[in-house]
């Protein structure tokens, strides 16, 4: 097991590698900076002062390296429009971006795991190809109009939660929903797959023979069972959430790490894009690393490996 | 024979809500009512015909600039329709050579395809599509590439794994000892074996683009008004939706009953075709 986690690892900090140089593309690709960030009213001279503020006149690979480095001791630049270091525009949004996170993952779990145990209990029932035709249709709706929605019905017309900002836990509610939807339906699929194989196999048998009780079976045994590709899966689609969050920011107008990007992509704010790209993407791969732990730990089988 | 009916009806609804898509979107110039960019300043915001105050002229009414919410509405289906059907071709291509590749040949080749789909994976996809149709600037070509260059992981996922399984088939050992070329085991035996997987795949990958280029549009970094892109739609219509939430229902309507049913299509489709369940 230590060598498949230790490639892991390395696989890891290879990707991340991977990822610093397109952040660092990325932000090349519309060709000169300088003439984006003065915008079109700038003079030739006034880009030219801007190109040498900046280090935009430094060879590519000299400006690559610079990027690199600084980004390995936790310098991820200034920004263009708040004049301040870019980590810090981030450490201040994160606790936003976290919350919403983890409270679309708990009502996604929260929905999830109930419907795929009781989908896998009935299973090639009507119940259990209606639960599944539910999860089909969480998958069509598309979040942004999802969030406009709930704003209309439960902000608006019921006016039981505020429409936007994160002044408040409340604030939290709808956009956890909303974000809560993307998640649901992989949840279930696994949750319901797990529990049918557990259900099916000898051990259940075992307990069936022994005189237990249904509930101790289902919840005790089989989803034990069931449970750890779910909490596996859990981890990483919490990194598709926190990088999935910036269009329920933009539509809650949650000021959190994805609005941030947002916000810094329409407004030319290179040293931001590419920190909040990296970020995210450092987060991930440290979620799906964490997950490969997770099931490793939980899953003695995987141990001896 | 109940659980046999329920999934056949879902999966005839989602192929004929496609092809429904598909034809409107193909007949758009000879079925639209108005030209879908005329401009009625007299006429904003007209709710539709069924509505009160609606007018017999225009059945979805108007949007704020006056232009007829239905024929809008049926150009918009040219757009997704494009956009799912393009990004399909393009990260489809990526996608499988990649998966057929690193599947076939293991070892040094494989790692590298793996290498290949963790960091796509681990790219936040719509910030770094956002950034991307940001800085070239938005048209209906960047979008579609954008997509396209981003979405081929599932492709290479599936094609991987099936090409895994179909190597060590006997039909393959026969297409070798018959004295075939390494070309001509990849594209004609392996391929062919692994491409009803790659259909399921498609369905998905197309529901997914379709939904990313309607977001990507609805943050104003899509395709470019005035073309009525569904997404788009939403946007512009959002500050009216208070006070006329039809304006954002009807091409969310749209957009959420396509999407369906190319999923409840892909469902069937997996199920008909014995697709893997990783599809």
């Amino acid at each position: 097991m230590l060598t498949f986690l230790a490639r892991r690892a390395l696989l890891a900090v290879l990707v991340t590698i991977t990822v610093l140089t397109i952040s660092f593309a990325l932000t090349r690709l519309s060709g000169d900076l300088a003439t984006a960030i003065a915008g079109p009213q700038a003079t030739a001279a006034d880009i030219a002062i801007i190109r040498e503020a900046y280090g935009l006149d430094r060879p590519l690979v000299v400006q690559f390296f610079d990027w690199v480095g600084s980004a390995l001791h936790g310098d991820l630049g200034r920004s263009y429009l708040y004049h301040e270091p870019t980590a810090d525009l981030i450490r201040v949004r994160l606790p936003v971006t976290l919350t919403l996170g983890v409270t679309g993952l708990v009502i996604a779990l929260v929905v999830a795991i109930p419907l795929g145990i009781l989908a896998a209990m009935r299973e090639g029932t009507a119940l259990d190809r209606a639960i599944m035709v539910v999860a089909v249709i969480g998958q069509a709706m598309p979040s942004f109009w999802l969030g406009l929605l709930l704003i209309i019905v439960f902000g608006l017309r019921l006016g039981w939660l505020p429409i936007s900002g994160n002044d408040s836990w409340d604030g939290y509610v709808l956009p956890g929903i909303v974000l809560a939807f993307s998640a649901i339906p992989a949840l279930m699929r696994l949750t319901r797959g797990g529990m049918v194989d557990a259900l099916a196999s000898d051990y259940i048998r075992t307990a069936r023979a022994k005189g237990l009780g249904r509930p101790v079976i289902v919840l005790k045994h089989a989803l034990r069972n069931a449970a750890m590709p779910v909490v596996a899966v859990a981890a990483v689609q919490l990194g598709f959430m926190l990088s999935g969050s910036i269009v329920i920011e933009s539509v809650f107008s949650l000021k959190g790490v994805g609005y941030l990007g947002w916000e810094s992509i329409s407004k030319n704010d290179f040293p931001v894009v590419q920190a909040v790209v990296l970020f995210l993407a450092v987060v991930y791969i440290a979620l799906t690393l964490l997950a490969d732990l997770l099931n490793a730990v939980l899953d003695p089988r995987l141990r001896s490996q | 024979m109940t659980k046999l009916s329920l999934r056949n009806v879902t999966t005839w609804i989602g192929a004929i809500i496609v092809l429904g898509v598909l034809l409107v979107g193909l007949l758009a110039p000879w079925i639209t009512p108005a030209d879908p960019f005329a401009q009625d300043l007299n006429m904003r915001m007209v709710p539709p015909s069924f509505m009160e105050g609606g007018s017999p002229d225009h059945f979805l009414g108007t949007d704020q600039q006056g232009r007829d919410y239905f024929s809008r509405l049926i150009y918009g289906a040219r757009i997704s329709m494009l956009i799912g059907i393009a990004t399909v071709i393009t990260s489809g291509l990526i996608g499988t050579t990649l998966g057929v590749l690193g599947g076939f040949f293991g070892g040094r080749v494989d790692d590298v395809v793996m290498f290949a789909i963790t960091t796509r994976l681990s790219i936040p996809l719509i910030l770094v599509a956002l950034a991307v149709v940001g800085l070239i600037g938005s048209s209906l070509t960047v979008v579609v590439l954008t997509l396209g260059l981003l979405l081929w992981d599932r492709f290479a996922v599936v094609a991987r794994s099936t090409t895994m399984q179909v190597r060590t088939l006997d039909y393959i050992a026969a297409a070798w000892c018959a004295g075939a070329s390494r070309a001509h085991v990849l594209l004609r035996e392996v391929l062919p074996n692994i491409a009803h997987h790659l259909v399921v795949v498609s369905t998905l990958e197309a529901a997914l683009a379709i939904l990313l280029e309607a977001a990507l549009s609805f943050l104003g970094l899509g395709v470019p008004p005035p073309l009525p892109s569904w997404g788009l739609m939403i946007s512009e219509a959002k500050d009216y939706m208070f006070f006329s939430p039809w304006v954002i229902m009807v091409p969310g309507i749209a957009l959420f009953v396509l999407v369906l049913g190319i999923n409840l299509l892909g469902d069937g489709l997996r199920d008909w075709l014995g697709a893997s369940r990783d599809a």
